[in-house]
């Protein structure tokens, strides 16, 4: 069996890297965090070159979470593909296939004609979503540097979205609610009252959460100052969502492109202001996530005001009524760019004519992006540093490795 | 005017007519081809230039043209926070397919540092080479894979280290 790396140049950035690694100084040492490592979230390996404590490099490794994405829709229909992007961000399954929809129907060029109800609910049940994804970030920061109890209590409080999503869906985690044209089913008859319930029975359990942890002095000091990522660092290395905005950069996609319904809710876009340390700390990452919760659940509210009032419910509502049989789109090519809650969510599309197979997807993962830039943060910091700045940048391999 | 145009005024002002190969207008989102030779300076004028502003390099897509086009395509989705526009911008290279020769890109990693792992992906799934770029290895597949599994031709491979995957 021929061997690759090649000695050509094709293979020599792989033959230099390992040089590098085999040159290790004595006062050098390589230690391997992951691909099991509690602290990764998933499957992410790091290999640090540290000196003592200290790391000196961070050398990343990923692909162990590769399912193939790009080229199984290629073998499909855009229908078809949305169960897979269900499961790039298996965290927010719903805002993943609310992007894909909303690029393939902007292709079609109906996304004019969607009843108003369908939108709203899909901004209600991405907006779950994004709570659900921020208190499991929230959650597994706190629990990545020693503290137990918001771990256990975010995982509470996500349950009672997961249930009302599974209700809605009939899947727990990976939805394949939203479709290309319209949604799955309406919402069971009920839900908006269980979810105003649910709204009234968080609002104090985020506060509490909020009086946990904010102004928690262990936690300041394991995260202030620690991993601050200036704005023009962040945006260099196409770092987005939550990532950027803890930099004080204030870029939202909801707000800048103004999809679906969004310009009609109110809400504001929290930044980083640097108020325990630096701007763009762990801290301010963390705390970005906190006020985005807030802010969910005040489109919700909003959301469930017109989904039970001038938008409810009748009985010839029909949420497929769009839904193409067969999408038929002439040759072109799309990107598409959606607010994920772990950032800037983009899929390019490459459309072939005479059939519904696309020529090529290409899916852009904000966690990917946001990963990329840890070699560059993790530079000399220790290695007890190394968790809580990897923490705050909430990743989800699914979508790094796609 | 819209953006594509004021991008192709300003760069045909300051590289010269041959800096434009082609404008795309065919979809919803027009797009400029440029020449490869010509990518490094187009995107540095891109990044710096005040009107502009491209600070954002939101995507790096290869997509392969298939077997009979003879080519392959290299898209540049750009964004500017400040201003809120974006651009497109393809970069389209002739190649005979082999793979001891693979279609040749410079690289943008200086320009923008994001562009290293989109870079490093595109050259890992479809084979396309970056001059310049400063660690091109795999990125999501293992270092002694053979091929690029997003090619058009790309045949599986019967057996991986010696174990049946077919």
């Amino acid at each position: 069996m021929p061997t690759t790396p090649t000695s050509d140049r094709y293979g020599e950035a792989q033959l230099a890297y390992e040089a590098r690694l085999a040159a290790i100084g004595a006062e050098e040492m390589v230690i391997n965090m992951g691909p099991q490592h509690p602290s990764t979230h998933g499957v992410l390996r790091l290999q640090l070159v540290t000196d003592g404590e200290i790391v000196k490099e961070v050398i990343p490794h990923i692909g162990y979470l590769h399912r193939c994405f790009e080229k199984h829709a290629e073998s499909m229909n855009y229908g078809k593909t949305i169960p897979f992007t269900d499961r790039m961000d298996y965290l927010a399954s719903m805002n993943n296939s609310h992007a894909f929809v909303m690029g393939v129907e902007r292709m079609l060029g109906i996304e004019d004609r969607i009843p108003k109800r369908v939108e709203y609910i899909r901004v209600l049940v991405c907006e779950l979503n994004r709570i659900a994804s921020h208190l499991i970030a929230i959650g597994t920061y706190g629990i990545d540097i020693g503290a137990f109890t918001p771990f256990m209590w975010c995982f509470r409080d996500r349950e009672h979205i997961m249930n009302m999503l599974e209700w809605a869906s009939g899947s727990r985690m990976l939805y394949n609610y939203i479709w290309v044209g319209g949604l799955f089913y309406d919402l069971p008859v009920g839900f908006e009252e269980r979810c105003k319930e649910f709204v009234q029975y968080f609002k104090p359990k985020l506060r509490e959460l909020d009086e946990l942890l904010t102004k928690n002095q262990i936690f300041v000091s394991r995260t202030a100052n620690i991993g601050a990522l200036p704005a023009e660092v962040a945006i260099n290395y196409g770092c987005s969502g939550p990532m950027l905005r803890a930099s004080g950069i204030k870029w939202d996609l909801r707000r800048v492109d103004g999809y679906s319904v969004y310009p009609e809710l109110e809400f504001e876009i929290p930044v980083g202001k640097g108020e325990m340390g630096k701007l763009g700390d762990c801290w301010d990452r963390y705390k970005i996530r906190v006020d985005e919760i807030e802010q969910s659940v005040r489109i919700i509210e909003q959301c469930l005001e017109r989904l039970t009032k001038e938008l409810r419910r009748t009985a010839d509502f029909d949420p497929r009524a769009l839904v193409p049989k067969k999408v038929n789109l002439k040759a072109q090519d799309y990107y598409v760019r959606a607010e994920n809650p772990k950032g800037e969510l983009g899929f390019y599309f490459v459309t072939q004519e005479k059939t519904d197979i696309p020529k090529r997807v290409k899916a852009r993962g904000p966690s990917f992006n946001n990963l990329s830039v840890l070699p560059e943060l993790a530079k000399g910091v220790l290695i007890a540093d190394l968790i809580a700045i990897l923490g705050s940048i909430d990743i989800v391999l699914g979508e790094v490795d796609r | 005017m819209d953006i594509a145009a004021r991008v192709k005024a300003l760069l045909v002002d300051r590289f010269g007519e041959q800096v434009i190969v082609t404008e795309e207008r065919t979809g919803l989102q027009p797009a400029l081809v440029v020449p490869a030779a010509e990518l490094p300076g187009v995107c540095l004028f891109l990044r710096d230039h005040e009107e502009l502003y491209f600070d954002f390099l939101s995507c790096l897509s290869a997509v392969d043209d298939g077997p009979d086009a003879g080519t392959f395509t290299v898209v540049y989705h750009l964004a500017s926070i400040p201003h809120q526009h974006q651009l497109t911008l393809k970069v389209v290279i002739g190649n005979d397919r082999q793979l001891s020769n693979l279609p040749t890109v410079p690289s943008v990693c200086s320009v923008w540092r994001t562009a290293d792992w989109h870079e490093r992906e595109a050259f890992d799934l479809m084979g396309i080479y970056f001059e310049g770029h400063p660690d091109l290895r795999r990125i999501l597949l293992p270092e002694d894979w053979e091929g690029y599994p997003l090619r058009k031709d790309y045949e599986e491979a019967a057996a991986y280290h010696g174990i049946a995957i077919k």
